[in-house]
């Protein structure tokens, strides 16, 4: 299953390389061009019959992960985290380092010999570390060394009502979308994008919107959703099951009105369920791309996914399915002159 | 059974505190290979007998490793589905954030420990610990199927595969302390090629994590002439001050203190001086945390002895081991068994 293969390969910002050619080989005997830009970024070309305005979708292909920065004489290996991770998300985690994928764990202090004090507060990214096994730094350099990206080792599981559990649903579901899209979408004219970096300050978008130089561009993007219970639903920001989440506003951009209502109506007439994504918090590859060149009209449609940016990311199969369907809606749209 | 792949299957199979059943099976599938009597008490212990030389009035000597592990239990079933959960022993709630686990209800679920975006946490929120409280955890069920399933009571383990690291090392749960049972069929298999004086009770006991349980019930029952838990020890990793703690790779702790007959530890460390196997040792003045203190005190108290296994992380999900410890402690066991009998045994209870 393609989100299987895209979610259990390794991509941490910067060493996206197993992504990228797992996605190139995906779509390559689907597209009319293909290219991967200076910086890593796939760009790709799909011819159709209609002939009006340049379409982007576009979606990173990173995830959050870490960095091997030393390893002490005892063998251990310290890190520094890639992108927002919550620290307190590692402890007691398996991670797969580098390349090779060797299995290591991050441990923690025995619960018996911690002081009264150190319960209340979280562990730093300082005081942890990741273990392979190896009995001293010379054993340790065996297998790693100092620059290795580690990524979580997470299984893809589907479970509960057509529910999946993978890491690095942000964004490889944007990607898996993408991808379909590529493959099933045969007479309009789009590029489909896959950006590097997204997850370090949107790197990839811009030089990616610079040379597409889109009029109008679609990002597709795994979301925050947080609808535990007793939460006001003021502060959720979306919720899982009913449907893609339409950006509103984030940290990078403020989304362009008209365009976000003709994708509701859109989603209407379709009957396909969507719902607005209701916080400021965050932001995606939209906020480089909407000011690129003489600046263009963007929106994002997300696949909702519950405790993002963890091993242990969930989202549902039906958020996807019916993603797809108003993103192939608006394109349908689109193919009419009417976007 | 090879001892890694006994450790695998015990370790991917689950058996929080009381409700060890899932266990039974395995574990005496291979205790009795090398084992005249096995039986299961009354609280779940499975008890052993290897007999000794003679017929009978032979030195009675019993090893337990426990065989429970800590885990979680629901507690509440919310409206949409979520489950509020309590733990079940000494769990550390910052080791659970974001974990899978499996619910075992009327079948097992797979769900998850749910936790709030880093992108919606504020700064003050960031380095405070998590408690059990503010997690939940989503089956992706809504609560009518879940019922169905579910209930208030089932237990809840993390769901984790043993993992090889280099160097003959694993980590996974519950290797506390089944690391310890696998060193009984180590030295189980050490003691089927000698003829040993002592009758060698070896007990996998339940109930350890919560108050040792098992091990006053079997202890009482067996009545032996010494007690020897087989546990883990805390083993050194940086934040750990090396003289709390036991290297990984260097061989059984074998623990000094209160709760060790001192006469038995000497001859303990004797043995492995002899016979060359490699030992490190572990100071605890009290009540050692393992089976042994459950003896100790069992009847008119019963001499005790406890051999620890070198193991990082203790009580989290990844514990870490290495095998050559868990053969060695195997391997101790059966020369210090060998060099009991009738007629070294008073001397050596003596103070």
């Amino acid at each position: 299953m393609l989100l299987k293969k895209l979610t259990e390969a390794s991509g941490v910002s910067g060493n996206e390389k197993e992504v990228r050619e797992l996605i190139i080989s995906e779509i390559k005997d689907h597209v009319d061009s293909i290219k991967v830009d200076r910086i890593g970024n796939i760009i790709a070309y799909k011819k159709g019959v209609n002939n009006s305005k340049t379409l982007m979708i576009a979606a990173h292909m990173d995830e959050v992960g870490l960095l091997i920065k030393d390893i002490d004489s005892s063998g251990l290996l310290k890190f520094i985290p890639v992108g927002g991770i919550d620290k307190r998300i590692l402890v007691s985690k398996p991670v797969l380092i580098g390349k090779d994928k060797v299995p290591g764990v991050i441990g923690a202090k025995p619960i018996h010999l911690q002081k009264k004090s150190e319960w209340t507060k979280a562990l730093e990214i300082d005081d942890l570390y990741i273990d392979i096994g190896a009995t001293s730094k010379e054993d340790a350099e065996k297998y790693v060394k100092v620059g290795d990206y580690v990524c979580f080792y997470s299984q893809y599981t589907e479970f509960g009502d057509n529910l999946v559990k993978a890491k690095a649903l942000d964004n490889r579901v944007g990607c898996s979308i993408l991808i379909d899209l590529i493959k099933k979408v045969n007479d309009i004219n789009f590029y489909g994008v896959f950006t590097v970096m997204e997850e370090v300050g949107l790197i990839g978008a811009g030089p990616a919107a610079y040379e597409v130089n889109p009029d109008i561009s679609i990002v597709l993007e795994g979301t925050l959703c947080y609808d535990i219970p007793k939460l006001d639903s003021h502060l959720v920001p979306t919720y899982l099951g009913m449907g893609p989440a339409i950006s509103l506003i984030d940290r990078t951009t403020i989304f362009d009105a008209t365009l976000r209502e003709k994708i509701i109506d859109i989603s209407k007439k379709n009957n396909i369920p969507c719902q607005y994504r209701k916080t400021s918090m965050g932001g995606n590859d939209s906020g480089k791309i909407h000011t690129n060149r003489k600046g263009s009209l963007t929106t994002t449609i997300s696949v909702p996914c519950r405790y993002i940016h963890s091993p242990t990311s969930v989202m549902s199969l039906e958020d996807y399915n019916n993603t797809y369907k108003l993103v192939n809606a608006v394109l349908l749209e689109f193919k009419k002159g009417e976007l | 059974m090879e001892s890694k792949k006994f450790l695998e299957l015990l370790c991917n199979s689950n058996g929080v505190s009381g409700y060890e059943d899932n266990l039974k099976n395995i574990i005496i599938d291979n205790f009795k290979t090398y084992c005249d009597d096995i039986e299961v008490d009354k609280l779940g212990n499975i008890i052993g007998l290897k007999k000794g030389a003679s017929a009978e009035n032979n030195p009675k000597i019993m090893l337990a490793a426990h065989m429970d592990e800590i885990g979680l239990m629901v507690k509440d079933i919310e409206e949409n589905g979520f489950l509020r959960f309590t733990n079940i022993g000494g769990i550390d709630p910052r080791t659970i954030l974001g974990q899978e686990v499996i619910v075992h209800g009327k079948k097992d679920l797979f769900g998850v420990i749910g936790s709030k975006p880093p992108h919606l946490q504020d700064e003050e929120e960031r380095d405070k610990a998590i408690t059990i409280e503010d997690m939940i955890i989503d089956v992706g069920f809504p609560k009518d199927k879940l019922e169905k399933f579910i209930s208030v009571g089932d237990t809840i383990t993390i769901n984790r595969r043993l993992l090889n690291l280099k160097n003959d090392r694993m980590a996974g749960k519950a290797l506390d302390d089944r690391a310890g049972i696998v060193s009984l069929l180590e030295c189980l298999k050490e003691l089927h090629k000698t003829n040993h004086e002592p009758d060698v009770y070896v007990v996998a006991t339940v109930q350890e994590e919560v108050g040792m349980a098992g091990a006053f019930t079997s202890s009482y029952k067996i009545n032996p002439d010494i007690g020897i838990a087989v546990d883990v020890g805390f083993g050194t990793t940086p934040e750990l001050n090396n003289s709390n703690s036991i290297e990984l790779g260097k061989g059984a702790g074998i623990t000094l203190g209160g709760n060790i007959h001192p006469t038995l530890r000497e001859k303990l460390i004797c043995i492995a001086n002899e016979y060359n196997i490699s030992h490190q040792l572990e100071i605890t003045p009290g009540a050692t945390g393992t089976d042994a203190r459950a003896m100790q005190i069992t009847r008119e108290g019963i001499p005790s002895l406890v051999i620890s296994i070198p193991l990082r992380y203790m009580h989290t999900s990844v514990e870490v081991v290495d095998i050559v410890d868990i053969k060695n402690t195997g391997k101790l066991l059966a020369f210090f068994i060998n060099a009991i009998s009738n007629e070294n045994l008073e001397g050596l209870l003596c103070y």
